[in-house]
């Protein structure tokens, strides 16, 4: 029999989202709702010093006055900003000594999600932080770093234990009232993940957050601050899942990244919130601001692979501030049915000798919207700065749409910037091609998508690359066009 | 007081002193009023956010000119293409002059906006075609309200027009400041041809704005070249509205030369309104100084099958900003579209400024779409080669800089045209490039 578009089609509408389960974990969660006093709350709630209670209350007046920015070309209607929980903790035993005191209801959500702990200890690869509704819950490898002199630890535990380094840098790249939703992240967050790398140090393997959101009306709101000292490297690994729900979900994460005098962060996400169901319904709201600041000789690169959320909102960004420093983005954007995704990077030049590439992937399908924006600013000191972009769009029926939006903003003579884009659907031939050599419809599909973001999956650290492909097979059954 | 006040203020001046029962005077009204709410654009807006109005809106503008001064034909002979022979139609502050133009009524209609708008034979014409390829929006709005004056043309079925139309706008400085608003309305019937040139010069250093709409309607299979030179004196600016509306199976191409002006700001919007269309913008830009050129160009694929090809290229000098900010929109029904831009760009001072915003909003699978952009300097490695072949630096850069414009010139129809134009090249690159096109 043969393998038909509706047969494709119908598998895919009883195909879900496999990680949109529930735990019952008893959990600890705010009223609805958002004032100075619920800040406040957060603040003694973490132990936070006053010097951090001041900032986030400074943010939250910020906030106050900003608006939520509408440039971006998607729809949906706005999150009631007091009608959510901001701040929700599974409240049995804070705090971890070894993973065998891990409540058996999470080590048993970790199972389902496909992370094991216990393989993890053994596995010598990834040292791991997992988050759950914004807060730390399991750190893993925190002896083996600590020998190297490698902070990773919750941002709460650094703010108690690391108050110098955290007040340096937090708010430093990304300014507390930078955008709306920072200024709103800068206020509230209640967790996430910090990391800090000594001068010269090597990490000897890769560090992971995982983030989760498990209980109903809250958002989720956690920071991550990653410092790498001079002549440092480390590689760094974001993952995340939430439970289906038919009411969206806020998740406004802030990531800093400071590279130090020839240090190298490479940063790569692989974001799987639940996109909502197939009407449309429900489904993350996810507004991020990622950014990273490269001092001389640094580098920083970020990788993502964007399948999941109803709404994305993410611009990863590199401020090369320094001389010969080098920004790097990759990024495949997939969006199916009615996901809407307006994600790009800005690359802003300020140092000399500094270079920049951009390769931007996005696949739409489904009724779904997928937009590129990106900015490349060459300042008028930046001399011989060099930038790259690549943006390819691939359509998958015609009920979708793929936009690009690329600013380039250049005052110096001697940058030399390139920009393509192109906008394609997968061909008959492809798929004959395929077919006449005993690969069915779908397979031939999967395969022609990898090939496709090939460029970037190769960016991706091997575990993690196996992850995406098998999420971006997921994300497109169905989806002959 | 303020443009914005002052124009509105006048707009009932104006109704009165034309013919207030025209049809038009609905649109006019509601256009004024449109543009009373919006006003004049801000960098807040996306589509002006790289540039300003502010330094060519702070001068003190007269929005009617009082005299008709006399000018001979002497006087403006450099600004005609006067080596062969074509239509004219020649404003002079605004107003017609009829001893420096050469119009028509035989077979083809070649005259005058303020005719059309008035006359009753042209009614039936008006109503179907004045207003409804222009947005009502901001500065188009401004230019609808006060609409009166400007170059109508009409081409019936199946002609050939036989010459090109020249459409000039003088501004002769007898005012201080002086603020122009020409309306051209452009209809070319089935099967039909036209070559279009237009310019606009000051021959003061007074300061003019000028803020053109023009609207063209290419009915089935009709061929339209329009040029738009703009080589003005730095102290005239222009922002110029180009509205085309295309039928099925006709060929529309626009080429922008600038290398004039203190400010330009050129809205150029294509709508294809049936299958197998094609639209063709290019454009060559050469500023220095502290110029201001600004591209915005929307080309919007509403049916299948069809085609839209885009090149621009500038050399932005000394303090000058470039800007180009180029629209594809791929309607979901418009399958089957192939739509090429490229946007390619030298700086050449260190204190020049390009931003380009090459866009691509697509809605439809089954399209071939692309755009590329560059920024950069002149190579090196082939400076090196004309050097060392006896070139001086200065002709061998020029060289180099006119050959990077050249592929837009190849697909200027009109000799003349193209002769003209690269003697301007020439002329803004400061060389004798010692070889004719």
């Amino acid at each position: 029999m043969k393998y038909t578009e509706e047969d494709l089609r119908e598998e895919l509408k009883t195909k879900e989202y496999e990680y949109g389960f529930y735990t019952d974990i008893e959990s600890d969660t705010f009223p609805v709702g958002l004032n100075e006093d619920i800040v406040r709350a957060i603040s003694l709630r973490k132990e936070e010093p006053e010097w951090m209670t001041q900032w986030r209350l400074q943010a939250f007046r910020g906030w106050l006055e900003m608006i939520e920015p509408e440039w971006a070309n998607v729809r949906y209607k706005k999150p009631d900003f007091q009608g959510i929980s901001y701040y929700s903790a599974p409240n049995k035993k804070p705090k971890y000594n070894s993973i065998d005191e891990v409540d058996p209801e999470l080590l048993a959500t970790f199972k389902k999600l496909g992370i094991s702990l216990d393989e993890q200890k053994k596995l010598a690869g990834v040292a791991m932080d997992v988050v759950i509704d914004s807060v730390s819950v399991a750190t893993t490898f925190k002896k083996t770093l600590a020998e190297k002199g490698i902070i990773f630890c919750s941002i709460s535990e650094a703010i108690k234990e690391h108050p110098e380094l955290v007040k340096k840098y937090i708010g430093s790249v990304v300014p507390p009232k930078d955008n709306f939703y920072a200024a709103l992240n800068s206020a509230v967050f209640s967790d996430g993940s910090f990391c800090y790398i000594p001068k010269g140090v090597r990490c000897p393997m890769e560090l992971s957050t995982y983030f989760r959101i498990n209980q109903a009306g809250t958002g989720q709101f956690e920071r991550t601050l990653v410092i790498a000292d001079e002549g440092s490297y480390v590689s760094y690994l974001e993952g995340c899942t939430a439970p289906s729900r038919d009411e969206n979900q806020l998740h406004a994460a802030v990531v800093e990244l400071i590279a130090l005098d020839n240090a190298e962060i490479k940063y790569s996400t692989v974001q799987n919130w639940y996109p909502g169901n197939e009407k449309g319904e429900g489904g993350v709201f996810n507004f991020v601001t990622k950014r990273g600041l490269c001092e001389t000789n640094a580098k920083i690169s970020w990788t993502q692979v964007e399948t999941g959320s109803a709404i994305t909102w993410k611009y990863p960004s590199c401020i090369l501030k320094g001389d010969n420093s080098v920004g790097e983005f990759y990024s495949i954007a997939v969006t199916n049915q009615y996901q809407q995704a307006d994600t790009g990077t800005k690359m802003i030049h300020l140092g000399k000798n500094t270079k920049s590439t951009i390769i931007s992937k996005g696949i739409s399908a489904g009724r779904s919207q997928n937009s590129y924006r990106g900015l490349v600013q060459i300042s008028a000191r930046a001399d011989n700065a060099r930038n790259f972009s690549q943006c390819d769009s691939l359509l998958m029926g015609n009920e979708c749409g793929a936009h690009t939006f690329p600013y380039i903003e250049v005052k110096n003579k001697s940058a030399k910037v390139e920009h393509e884009a192109t906008t394609s659907k997968i061909g008959e031939d492809q798929i004959f091609y395929c077919n006449q050599r005993g690969i069915d419809t779908e397979k031939a599909i999967a395969l022609i998508v990898n090939g496709f973001s090939k460029e970037v999956l190769n960016k991706l650290p091997m575990e993690f690359a196996v992850e995406a492909q098998k999420l971006l097979e997921i994300s497109l059954e169905g989806s002959v066009g | 007081m303020e443009l914005k006040e002052k124009l509105v203020a006048s707009f009932m001046a104006f109704e009165d002193q034309v013919d207030v029962d025209a049809p038009v005077h609905d649109i006019r009204t509601e256009a004024i009023k449109k543009f009373e709410v919006e006003g004049f654009p801000t960098k807040k807006l996306e589509a002006w956010k790289y540039t300003s109005l502010n330094p060519v809106l702070k001068f003190d503008y007269s929005v009617f000119p009082k005299t008709e001064p006399k000018l001979q034909y002497g006087d403006i002979k450099q600004y005609f293409l006067h080596d062969i022979d074509t239509y004219k139609i020649v404003f002079v502050d605004g107003k017609y002059s009829s001893y420096l133009s050469q119009t028509t009524h035989d077979g083809i209609d070649v005259c005058l906006m303020s005719s059309a708008l008035t006359k009753p034979k042209y009614r039936i014409i008006i109503e179907n075609y004045f207003n409804k390829a222009a947005k009502n929006e901001g500065l188009s709005a401004l230019n609808t309200a006060f609409s009166y004056e400007g170059a109508y043309i009409h081409i019936p079925k199946n002609k050939l027009v036989d010459k090109p139309i020249q459409i000039l706008h003088l501004a002769t400085g007898t005012e201080t400041g002086l603020m122009l608003q020409p309306r051209n309305l452009i209809i070319v019937d089935e099967n039909s041809h036209l070559e279009v040139i237009e310019r606009h010069q000051s021959l003061t250093e007074n300061p003019v704005l000028t803020n053109s709409v023009t609207e063209i309607f290419a009915n089935k299979r009709a061929i339209v070249d329009y040029y738009k030179v703009q080589n003005d004196r730095q102290s005239a600016s222009l922002i110029d509205n180009t509205y085309i509306s295309q039928k099925r199976e006709s060929h529309v191409s626009v080429h922008t030369f600038a290398f004039g002006g203190k400010l330009t700001r050129n809205n150029l919007n294509f709508y294809q309104n049936g299958e197998r269309i094609n639209s063709t913008l290019k454009g060559v830009t050469i500023i220095g100084d502290k110029q201001h050129v600004d591209h915005n160009t929307l080309v919007h694929h509403q049916q299948p099958n069809c085609e839209s090809h885009q090149d621009y290229k500038s050399i932005v000098g000394d303090s000058a900003t470039g800007v180009f900010n180029g629209k594809i929109i791929v309607d979901k029904i418009a399958q089957k579209t192939n739509a090429f831009q490229a946007n390619n760009n030298l700086i050449v001072s260190d204190k020049a400024t390009m931003n380009t915003k090459p866009q691509l909003e697509i809605f439809a699978d089954d399209v071939k779409c692309s755009h590329g952009c560059t920024i950069g300097q002149l190579d090196e490695s082939a400076m090196f080669y004309l050097r060392s072949r006896g070139i001086p630096e200065k002709e061998a850069r020029a060289l180099l800089m006119f050959a990077f414009s050249n592929d837009i010139l190849s697909s200027v129809k009109i000799p003349e045209v193209k002769q003209r134009i690269t003697k301007l090249i020439a002329e803004k690159l400061n060389v004798k490039l010692g070889f004719d096109l």
